[in-house]
């Protein structure tokens, strides 16, 4: 598997973006130049300075600063932690949870498999975005917390739609017949022997979901739902820099826009590759 | 057919009567309507008439059956804010959020679905590759980056289309108000329904190219090709009425994402719709108009989804509603 994916030019350019940026987010407060979130650090008298490279900027300001005279680069790398961390929380929360619901209904069946996947239905018809903004409207609560949990009430249908499927698939196979004949117990049996063999599609699905979450905190925090300001996001860097879109301070929204874009399409080129690997109908066919 | 479909609007009712249950709670659990009718300055005597007034002295049940009467006539309540009936207003949104939708569908169909084709027909040309690099940016980039930097370059710099609103319109029956007939109206509507239809149209594209894919190895295509069909009846009668079963499944499973994405489209553009609408509603706690928008979206995703499931069958024969 290793070697497919160093033969893959960009499922490892994927990977290292991926790298980069998930480096960067841990390291922030060893390698960036400003805590931005300390007031006590921050000086009106630097803000809305362009990039080091053009008239007007200034060091230590690699990427120039905002209204509040945070250093750009610095808040990218905060705003980084924070998304990578509601990303892993959410395919934790929904992920498990999720799994749960997919192996119940798809190795009970019948009336716990009819009440599961009709209300998956409902959740996934209203689409975890439009959930999302309405419970985070209403709550009037925020924190990285409440979003996870948020984001975690529709997403979860992903995984157990994904699970139930490869469950039903996996179920009627002559090993698990063998393992029941024994006198395996039920839970046993979903355990050691379904949920091992269901695992490879839910992976892609966590990959994707991966990307999905990061562009969604970054949406809700753009819309003022997500996170409270006194967060660092993405999405608030670039709603802020909206006010200031037509005094032309674009590094408000660009550099902000192309880490955020950089980490989804890094994520998405791993998962393409997951994809690619675990479907060997498809693999076959582009030659590999 | 008919079985199926009267067992669909069931459930249908069955997702509207939680859903009704989960407004009410909004309604009258979170921030106190009586409070938020009479008035900041009321005095506790004016607060106790307000709140029998609204029925709030009356046993759980029965308040949630009078809610439930007045749902039905259309009736939830007057907005806090503007004091005119929330679902008048939520109405008078929908022309501009359903033309936005409609439009951006619109793109998202005709391009992801052709280019698709497309690339699946030589999936390692230069151009193949190039789409397909697109498509990657079109599913990585989020709807309310496209926007700003739409707005940045095609509005602010290059000025050949506004930053914001809708335009002229033109009525035409009723309260019905469109943008379409006007050129002002079109040149207000380019850069949002752009902005809707992008991620759309990536995923339409990658899964019309993976269905595509799929369908040109199997045998019948080979038979077509072998008796020497033209390339474009192989390909689009009977290649991509095949590849597009999943495509038309995703199309109606992503109108609740459409929806969603329409409030932070018409957020970013300033446009006056629905989802621009309740994103106010939500900052001003204006419960009246968040709770008729939730009825009004879920009516129509419910309705569309049914319309899709129908759709079906005369795309594939091979499925039987039973």
């Amino acid at each position: 598997m290793l070697r497919h994916f160093l033969r893959d030019p960009s499922a490892v350019a994927g990977a290292t973006i991926l790298l980069i940026f998930v480096l960067g987010a841990l390291l922030a407060p060893v390698i960036a130049p400003q805590n931005p979130y300390d007031l006590e650090a921050l000086s009106l008298a630097d803000s809305l300075k362009p990039p080091i490279w053009m008239e007007g900027g200034e060091s230590p300001f690699l990427l120039g600063t905002d209204e509040q005279g945070r250093d750009i680069l610095s808040t990218i790398l905060y705003g980084c932690r924070t998304s990578l961390t509601v990303a892993f929380g959410v395919v934790l929360v929904a992920g498990t949870f999720g799994m749960l619901m997919g192996l119940l209904a798809g190795f009970y069946g019948g009336f716990i498999d009819a009440i599961v996947m009709r209300s998956a239905d409902v959740f996934y018809s209203f689409s975890t975005t439009l959930m999302a903004i309405l419970v985070l409207g209403l709550l009037k609560q925020k924190g990285v917390l409440v979003l996870i949990l948020a984001i975690s009430l529709t997403d979860w249908v992903r995984y157990a739609r994904t699970l139930r499927g490869a469950v039903l698939a996996v179920k009627e196979e002559d090993y698990i017949s063998a393992a029941r004949a024994v006198g395996a117990s039920g839970v046993r049996v979903i355990f050691r022997h379904v949920l091992p063999n269901a695992i490879p599609p839910l992976l892609v699905v966590a990959a994707v979901d991966f990307g999905v979450v990061i562009m969604l905190e970054a949406t809700l925090s753009f819309l003022g739902v997500g996170l409270p300001v006194t967060q660092p996001s993405l999405g608030m860097m670039i709603s802020i820099g909206r006010k200031y879109v037509y005094a032309g301070k674009w590094w408000l929204i660009v550099f902000p826009g192309i880490a955020l874009t950089s980490i989804v399409v890094g994520v998405n080129l791993v998962a393409d590759w997951l994809r690619e690997e675990i479907n060997p109908r498809i693999r076959r066919r582009l030659g590999r | 057919m008919g079985a199926y479909i009267v067992r669909r609007i069931a459930q249908g009712l069955v997702v509207l009567l939680l859903v009704s249950f989960i407004c009410f709670v909004i309604f009258q659990y979170m921030g106190d309507p009586a409070w938020a009718l009479a008035g900041r300055y009321a005095t506790p005597e004016q607060l106790e008439m307000v709140r029998k007034k609204l029925g709030l002295d009356k046993p759980f049940y029965i308040q949630y059956l009078i809610f439930l009467r007045n749902a039905l006539h259309g009736n939830f309540g007057m907005s806090f804010v503007s004091r005119l009936p929330a679902m008048q207003l939520i109405l008078e949104r929908l022309p501009a959020t359903f033309e936005l939708a409609l439009m951006a569908m619109l793109i998202a169909v005709t391009f992801g679905v052709g280019l698709g084709v497309l690339v699946s027909v030589a999936p390692n040309s230069p151009a193949s590759r190039l789409i397909m690099a697109g498509s990657l940016l079109g599913i990585s980039i989020p709807t309310f980056l496209t926007g700003i930097l739409l707005i940045m370059v095609f509005a602010v710099d290059l000025r050949w289309f506004p930053p914001f609103g809708r335009g002229e319109v033109v009525r035409i029956f009723g309260n019905w108000r469109s943008g379409l007939l006007t050129w002002d109206g079109l040149k207000h509507l380019i850069l949002p329904a752009i902005t809707l239809s992008t991620y759309q149209l990536a995923v339409l594209l990658r899964l019309t190219r993976a269905g595509m894919m799929e369908v040109l190895g199997e045998e019948y295509i080979k038979t077509a090709w072998a008796k020497g069909l033209p390339q474009r009846a192989v390909l689009f009668k009977h290649a991509l009425r095949n590849a597009l079963i999943p495509v038309v499944t995703m199309i109606g499973l992503q109108f609740g994402e459409l929806i969603a994405f329409s409030i932070v489209t018409e957020t970013v553009f300033q446009w006056p719709g629905m989802g621009n609408l309740l994103l106010s509603a939500i900052f001003e706690s204006d419960q009246p108009v968040i709770v008729s928008y939730i009825t009004f979206v879920s009516l129509v995703i419910l309705f569309l989804n049914l319309l899709v499931d129908i759709l079906y069958v005369f795309i594939n024969p091979k499925i039987r509603y039973v």
